[in-house]
């Protein structure tokens, strides 16, 4: 009895994840539980217990602000994944070829990843700006009539914030995928070659399938970056012009510091979480399930 | 050409390849005939999976030519050698099923559909694979899985069978299981295999005639029986049998008629051994497998002499018996029933006839 | 036939019916299209990574005259290191004009306790998990992985709320704890999974040897983990130096970090805008991360890959 006793509760293993104890249960539990819980009220500058209801959620839905933000999400998120993930793929595909210099190159596509998001949006704000960036440049080697300023346009800003994303993020989706192929079996190619199955249609039909772990971790990677991308909107466009390239994490940041609303906040915030949580049980099943399977076939 | 007609259906004339400055296939030249069992064997990293690759074109060779059915094929993509080839991971395409593993070759050459369906259904037939078709390749045992690669190379309907160590991944039981298939599915067919492993069982049963590879160089080239019995050199020697040849290091001399070796206080007449040429006096090395040595056994054999047993092994059927002899270890074989006990005076006695000698500086027969 | 007549034969047959040359030797290369094609993508690739960063440069080192001329790409006709100087000593935000310096002894100053502590924890926490799971302690693991994923958001205001209340909001332990916390999940995940691929004989030989709790974790396991902890330091290094949300949140006016320095004086001048000396703040922001990252080469790689889902 008592040999169990210590296997099960070892006393300095629990003195040593206190910290843990105190984040997992203290912060990702009850400090998300107070979140949703002043969603309901309608607590301004300071949380109040003050019920009200799905108030602030009705609030949150008919301001244009917010509704603009979650277009924007969307819309970003859609085009910065594709286009990470195409512009990635296609660059850890032609990485493989053996090419000459690869660690250059490696180190060229990859480097942005390591700076601040902020100075990604600093770097693209001007590299865009009229005034100085290419639109000055273009006009000053004689092309006047070029016009080239998405960052004034509130239609074209958020294309330059997926630009910048791209730049920020293909390399590390690259070099994820890079090592998804190297991973490879060499021996699979050579099959390939021997059936006499094109490169393109290796890739394709074999090779990509193979790398579904590998495509899976850069997608997640990406998610994550963009559900919670904020640094880069404030470094580059402060969420403008006017609202255009506002974000649910912008959003959530100023209504609980500027316009002090922290009911309508902790709604933003709580819906912000409810996709996570969707996916992430949605996922949890996926793997349990194939846990199960993988028992009952043992 | 009339290569086809001669019965060569692989030439392999002068071929040399290097990694960089590092020369891993030397000047090599191997002919193998239409129909023949051909295994390439030696050690790790001798050359064999890189001249296999050569043969099937996956590597660009620095050097000499390549015929396959008499066409120089040196420049061919592999898909066009008429070889089929199967890997020692079996290279299954995970995510299709074994029919479509058999079959994608087949579409993106753009087959007729009923080819495909004939030519499936035979592969099938002959590996015994048909309730496997619509599985995944992750559903299938090891030995299933080889069977599949196999199948993909017999669906190609070729004439040239290449094997990369394809059974080096299963455990013994299965090994020696599968090792009899192939060996049945090459009567069957008839065609060219050359097979490469580094297990002497393997090639000692499959092979028609054996390559001994070493350092990118093909030390001898000739039927099991005769690199078993009268290996070309002390590494060919060493490298086949289990348990391993006894050597005895000491010299060659010349007594009036006969040559003599002699190491110590040993002096064994040669007078039944097949010299490969004119012998010369000088260091040598003698050897001879346990199993041709006979202990306690009369003294009805051209060379005799005593020694005192050290250590004994038994294995089973065998058992093998550890002694000294020139003060140098050597050890001789005995079925169990006559099992001598550790620190037993033996007499132990052998024909020369069976035994190689080899120079000590070169290593080559003598 | 033997082998050995046909040897012999074929070279001689091979000159009789082949006039020119029979394919022999190593397959003649000719440069092909599609390479030319992977090598000019790539090299397009590369411009669009550096071009952004080359106008940094190049613009940081002229002075404003020649920055309007408007010549974007042009090397600076007199090169000038006064707008690095200007960066790091004078630049304004608002009122102070003390330039970024006073931001980097920040980010020191959050950055390096942070990286300590976080490791720390993460790693007692990996090999408790690992070599003593008690009962819930999986369930523990479970909410700390759902963590890495939430978005901060969630988190923040409760945080804002739970430090004040203990007087730690706006100070420095303050942002040290809250990057501790954020840490966490994904340095925990990291030594858990370093921890889990050892030997487990290696413990169990330390415990029929009567070694406890932190015996083994010092004497055993912590000399063990010194490549996942050059990982985990390159991830939180970068990771803290780059972070600008938590910053600006929590480690309150007097504590800012580089990146909120460096956005509050490239954002919010007034008047003139220096491109020169905005430039210089920002490369010198970026250096930190940038140097770890050329100095660690392949380390980073593998940091990213092992923390794949830190944001
Ligand atoms: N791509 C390569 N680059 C450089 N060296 C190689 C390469 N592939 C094989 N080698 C070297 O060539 C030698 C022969 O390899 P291999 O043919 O695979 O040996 P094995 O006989 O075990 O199949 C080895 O020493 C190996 O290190
Ligand atoms: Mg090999």
């Amino acid at each position: 009895m008592q040999r169990s006793w210590r296997r099960r509760f070892h006393l300095p293993a629990v003195i040593g994840t206190i910290p843990m104890i105190l984040v997992a249960v203290g912060v990702f539990v009850i400090g998300i539980g107070f979140s949703v819980l002043w969603s309901f009220t309608s607590s301004k500058l300071f949380p109040t217990y003050d019920f009200v209801g799905l108030a602030q959620y009705r609030r949150l839905w008919a301001d244009s602000r917010w509704l603009v933000s979650v277009n924007n999400i969307w819309f970003f998120g859609l085009m910065s994944i594709s286009c990470n993930m195409v512009f990635g793929y296609l660059l850890a595909v032609f990485m493989d070829q053996r090419i000459r210099q690869e660690d250059l190159f490696r180190s060229i596509f990859l480097y942005p990843f390591a700076m601040s998001l902020i100075v990604t949006g600093l770097v693209w704000q001007w590299v865009l700006d009229p005034n100085l960036g290419l639109q000055a440049a273009m006009r000053n080697l004689g092309w006047s009539s070029f016009s080239f300023a998405p960052l004034v346009d509130a239609n074209t800003a958020i294309y330059a914030l997926v630009v910048a994303g791209i730049w920020q993020g293909s390399g590390v989706t690259m070099a994820i995928l890079l090592a998804g192929l190297r991973g490879v079996d060499e021996e699979i190619w050579k099959a390939a070659r021997v059936d006499g199955i094109p490169t393109w249609r290796t890739h394709l039909s074999i090779v990509a399938p193979m790398m579904k772990g590998a495509f899976a971790t850069a997608f997640v990677l990406q998610c994550v970056g963009v559900v919670r991308v904020y640094d880069l909107v404030i470094a580059m466009t402060g969420g403008g012009p006017g609202i255009a390239t506002s974000m649910p994490a912008v959003y959530v940041i100023q209504l609980i510091t500027v316009r002090q609303n922290v009911g309508q906040g902790m709604a933003a915030a709580t819906m912000m979480l409810l996709p996570v949580l969707v996916v992430l049980a949605f996922s949890g099943l996926v793997l349990w399930r194939r846990n199960r399977r993988q028992e009952a076939r043992v | 050409m009339d290569m086809a007609q001669n019965g060569t259906s692989v030439s392999i004339q002068d071929l040399s390849l290097n990694f960089g400055a590092v020369s891993v296939l030397k000047t090599l030249n191997l002919d193998v005939a239409q129909g023949e069992f051909v295994v390439l064997l030696g050690p790790s990293g001798c050359g064999k999976s890189t001249l296999l690759n050569c043969v099937a074109g996956l590597l660009d060779i620095s050097e000499g030519r390549i015929f396959i059915k008499g066409k120089n094929v040196t420049w061919e993509e592999p898909k066009d050698r008429g070889i089929g080839m199967v890997f020692q991971s079996y290279a299954l395409y995970p995510q299709m099923t074994v029919e479509k593993n058999l079959s994608f070759g087949l579409r993106v050459a753009g087959l007729p559909r009923d080819e495909i369906v004939k030519r499936i259904a035979r592969a099938a037939e002959i590996l015994q694979i048909e309730p496997l078709l619509q599985r995944k390749p992750s559903a299938l045992s090891g030995g299933q899985r080889q069977r599949v690669a196999i199948g993909r190379a017999l669906v190609r309907d070729v004439d040239v069978f290449l094997f990369d160590e394809p059974l080096s991944n299963l455990d013994a039981k299965l090994r020696s299981e599968l090792r009899v298939e192939i060996k049945l599915l090459h009567r069957k067919l008839q065609n060219t295999m050359i097979y490469v492993t580094h297990d002497q069982i393997e090639a000692m049963t499959l092979a028609d005639r054996i390559a001994v590879m070493k350092g990118g160089v093909i030390q001898q080239l000739d039927a099991p029986q005769t690199i078993y019995n009268r290996p070309v050199n002390r590494f060919v020697a060493g490298f086949l049998g289990s348990p391993a040849m006894n050597f005895v290091e000491g010299r060659l001399e010349k007594h009036g008629d006969g040559w003599s070796f002699v190491a110590e206080d040993l002096k064994i007449p040669l007078g039944t051994y097949q010299f490969d040429g004119q012998p010369e006096a000088g260091p040598a090395v003698f050897g001879i497998r346990p199993e041709h040595v006979s202990l306690n056994s009369g003294t009805g054999w051209p060379f005799s002499t005593s020694a005192n047993v050290e250590v004994v092994e038994p294995m089973g059927s065998d058992t093998l018996v550890w002694l000294k002899l020139a003060q140098q270890k050597f050890s001789v074989r005995v079925t169990s029933e006559r099992t001598p006990q550790n620190d037993e005076a033996v007499t132990l006695g052998f024909d020369p006839m069976r035994a190689s000698l080899f120079d000590a500086e070169t290593g080559g027969r003598i | 036939m033997t082998a050995a007549q046909i040897t012999a034969i074929q070279p001689v047959q091979d000159a009789q019916d082949q006039t020119g040359v029979a394919p022999f030797g190593p397959k003649p290369r000719h440069v092909s299209p599609g390479r030319i094609g992977i090598y000019v993508f790539l090299v397009i690739a590369a411009l669009f990574f550096l071009i952004p960063v080359y106008i940094m440069i190049v613009t940081s080192l002229k002075g404003m005259p020649e920055i309007r001329l408007g010549h974007l790409f042009s090397l600076p006709a007199e090169p000038t290191f006064q707008p690095w100087a200007d960066a790091w000593l004078h630049a304004c935000t608002g009122r102070d004009c003390n330039g970024l310096s006073p931001g980097f002894y920040n980010s020191l100053k959050i950055t390096v306790p942070s990286v300590i502590i976080s490791i720390i924890c993460a790693s007692i926490n990996g090999y408790a998990l690992t070599f003593w799971p008690y009962k819930g302690a999986n369930l523990l693991f479970g909410l700390l992985v759902f963590g890495a994923f939430v978005p901060y958001q969630v988190v923040i205001y409760p945080l804002i709320i739970g430090l004040s209340s203990v007087g730690l909001f706006a100070t420095l332990p303050g942002i040290i704890i809250v990057h501790t916390i954020f840490g966490m999940p994904i340095l925990t995940l990291l030594f858990r999974n370093f921890y889990a691929a050892l030997p487990v004989e290696l413990f169990k030989a330390a415990r029929v040897d009567g070694a406890g709790f932190w015996r083994i974790f010092f004497s055993i396991m912590l000399p063990m983990s010194v490549p996942i902890t050059v990982v985990a330091i390159i991830l939180q290094v970068t990771g803290i130096w780059n972070d600008f949300l938590f910053g600006i949140v929590f480690a309150g006016r007097s504590n800012w970090p580089m990146t909120v320095q460096l956005n509050n004086i490239v954002n919010t001048t007034t008047g003139v805008r220096e491109y020169n000396v905005n430039m210089a703040a920002t490369i010198l922001t970026a250096a930190v991360p940038l140097i770890i990252y050329f100095v660690s080469g392949r380390w980073f790689v593998r940091g990213i890959a092992a923390g794949a889902v830190k944001g």
